[in-house]
């Protein structure tokens, strides 16, 4: 099989003023529950984020309205300079180069890891190459590279249900990594991992920064503080302060919201 | 390509395949043909027709496996689908009947009991059998592709479509009971002669009909296990246990599943066909609920997600039906409603997970 059919075009993503990820004046209410409160929220290509803010800050929310499963009531959100991500799917979305990753960890469990991986692949996604084409040399090393990535090698024929829950998100980051994307979002990566399945996660992320964007959404201080150049503190839908973790760490109103209690 | 067929299989699965096609195609009608008729080993005319419907409700599980099964969409209406197939080959049937109704006639002895006098815009492309044909492989497909098109875009899932798919097949069925539709009403279409030419009394014509539909059924299993081994096979899969990340990996869900669901139907419209001239009838009371419900329980007895499981299913079920429909009518609901539960309870895998777990035990006292 050739590989004419299975290359996709790559949209262009303008990031000229070196911002990947442009969020302005955005609301988003439930039921009159203000989720997100006229948030402006900007991420600089290749750049680690880690956003932090109490239960119910609209962390979720956020990754929701980016990823296209909400709708903003108001406010703009751009990628790159020209995609408009309020008017477009989920499917277009992914197609553009966001990757999002739950926080409940959700992989394919009834197919291999190798599968999970295949399926998540970053090609020409249409019914017809699904049932025609096979992988090329090409793409099965990629998934390889993949595997090596996120330590899964061995268990590349393994049913991904019957992974440990660190390997499960690790294979979830990994089907994020083989999609390509430009943005990666990444939900409580660490939560209920052990010590040292968090250390290996904290290499694996920053490894990833530069290459990519990567906006991490976690609770847990101690990795944020082994990861994280940048943090950005969200309480009640919109940003209360922003800047390195130390900064972040002594600014007054997020002791008072946040760290005090 | 030839290549991505043969892997489709083990050695093993290939010869299962083709022997129980060549048992089908070959073995029966000979035992019929050259084996007299004294001997136990004659199998008699009327096993034929018999099996042939069986085969029909084989093809119409592996249709609902396609759906269900595989992408986790249940549907309790593929009755629907069927009668269109039927209905479609009924009415061509109809027509090939000429004058020799009971009203001796060119119009169907129904239309002469409702006095009409001319035959209705719809019924005028059933004279040719290259038309009906059209119609079978055409309308149940691009029905069910109108039908899931709206539902899918809506995302409608689950119990939620499940009931909708109810609702079609009940209104479907009230119009068709109506005399004024001029489908026969509740009688719907039967008496009929001939197929093609071939009388539909003779023997031949119907050990026929059972091979064509052996054949059909063989076909329509390999192109599903095709299916089901490709990458489309697995998006299908990805779909039925978490279709947001299905979504979030770039896949347009919706087409995957309109494909996959219109498939079914056009399966399902195919069976319907070749059911109505063995069987020698249709009429509405193949769009009852509770028929489709009854097909989905083949699926979900013979195996969910095993095409052989579907197969396996639906013949069991119904050789048991025409066992119990002779020998004591009244118990067969029970039955099959002790044996529904009883299977979701103890064999969540189905029939089918019963040899596959012998098998995967033989496996592992060689290891």
């Amino acid at each position: 099989m050739n590989s004419k059919n299975t290359k996709v075009k790559d949209d262009f993503i303008d990031t000229g003023h070196g911002c990947i990820l442009y969020l302005e004046n955005i609301t988003v209410s439930f039921d009159g529950f203000k989720a997100l409160d006229d948030l402006n929220l900007y991420i600089d290509d290749g750049e680690l984020r880690c956003i932090i803010g109490p239960n119910g800050a609209g962390k979720t929310t956020m990754m929701d309205v980016i990823t296209g499963k909400t709708r903003p009531d108001k406010g703009t959100a751009f990628f790159g300079q020209f995609l408009d991500l309020t008017q477009m799917t989920e499917y277009e979305i992914s197609h553009a180069g966001i990757g999002r990753k739950f926080q409940k960890p959700t992989v394919f469990k009834n197919h291999t890891v190798f599968e999970n991986l295949e399926l998540a692949l970053h090609t020409n996604k249409d019914i017809w190459t699904s049932l025609f084409r096979c992988l090329t040399e090409e793409q099965k090393e990629t998934i390889n590279e993949t595997l090596k990535t996120i330590g899964l090698m061995e268990y590349s024929k393994t049913r991904a249900g019957l992974l440990s829950h660190g390997q499960t998100q690790w294979l979830e980051i990994g089907m994020l990594l083989v999609q390509d994307p430009r943005l990666l979002l990444i939900d409580e990566p660490v939560a209920g991992m052990t010590h040292q399945e968090t250390e290996q996660t904290a290499e694996l992320l920053s490894s990833l920064a530069g290459k990519h964007s990567v906006v991490v959404v976690e609770h847990e201080m101690d990795f944020i503080r082994s990861i994280a150049n940048k943090v950005t503190v969200l309480h009640e839908g919109h940003v209360l302060a922003e800047g390195s973790m130390e900064d972040v760490q002594n600014n007054p109103n997020v002791i008072e919201v946040y760290l005090g209690s | 390509m030839i290549k991505e067929l043969i892997s489709l299989h083990s050695l093993r699965g290939w010869l299962y395949s083709f022997g129980l096609l060549a048992l089908a195609v070959i073995l029966l009608p000979v035992l019929n043909i050259f084996i007299s008729e004294e001997s136990f080993l004659h199998v008699p005319n009327y096993v034929f027709p018999l099996l042939g419907k069986y085969l029909c409700y084989a093809l119409v599980a592996l249709a609902i496996d396609l759906i269900w099964g595989y992408t986790g969409i249940l549907s309790l209406g593929h009755g629907v689908f069927f009668s269109m197939g039927g209905y479609a080959m009924g009415m061509y049937l109809m027509r090939s009947i000429g004058k020799e109704g009971m009203y001796k006639s060119e119009l169907p002895d129904f239309m002469v009991f409702l006095d009409w006098k001319e035959l209705p815009w719809y019924w005028y492309g059933s004279d040719y059998f290259s038309f009906s044909l059209l119609v079978i492989l055409l309308l149940p497909g691009l029905f069910a592709f109108v039908f899931g098109y709206y539902a899918f875009r809506s995302r409608i899932k689950g119990v939620y479509f499940a009931i909708i798919t109810q609702a079609m097949t009940y209104a479907l069925m009230l119009l068709f009971f109506r005399n004024d539709t001029g489908f026969g009403g509740n009688n719907g279409l039967t008496d009929f002669k001939r197929i093609l030419g071939y009388s539909l009394q003779e023997p031949s014509t119907k050990m026929s009909l059972f091979i064509i539909t052996a054949i059909v059924l063989f076909l329509s299993y390999i192109l599903s296990r095709y299916i089901v081994k490709s990458k489309l096979g697995r998006v299908l899969t990805a779909i039925r246990d978490v279709e947001s990340r299905v979504m979030f990996s770039g896949y347009n869900t919706l087409h995957y599943k309109l494909f996959i669901w219109t498939l079914s139907a056009f399966l399902c419209g195919i069976a319907g066909a070749l059911y109505v001239p063995q069987v020698g009838i249709i009429n509405p009371s193949e769009m009852q609920p509770s028929n489709s419900i009854e097909m989905a329980i083949w699926v979900a007895v013979g195996g969910r997600g095993t095409l052989g499981g579907a197969i396996l299913g639906a013949g069991l079920i119904n050789i048991a039906k025409s066992w119990f429909t002779v020998a004591a009518p009244d118990y067969w609901l029970y039955f099959l409603g002790i044996l529904f539960i009883s299977v979701t309870l103890f064999l969540p895998k189905g029939l089918i997970g019963i040899f596959d777990h012998f098998s995967s035990h033989k496996k592992n006292r060689k290891l």
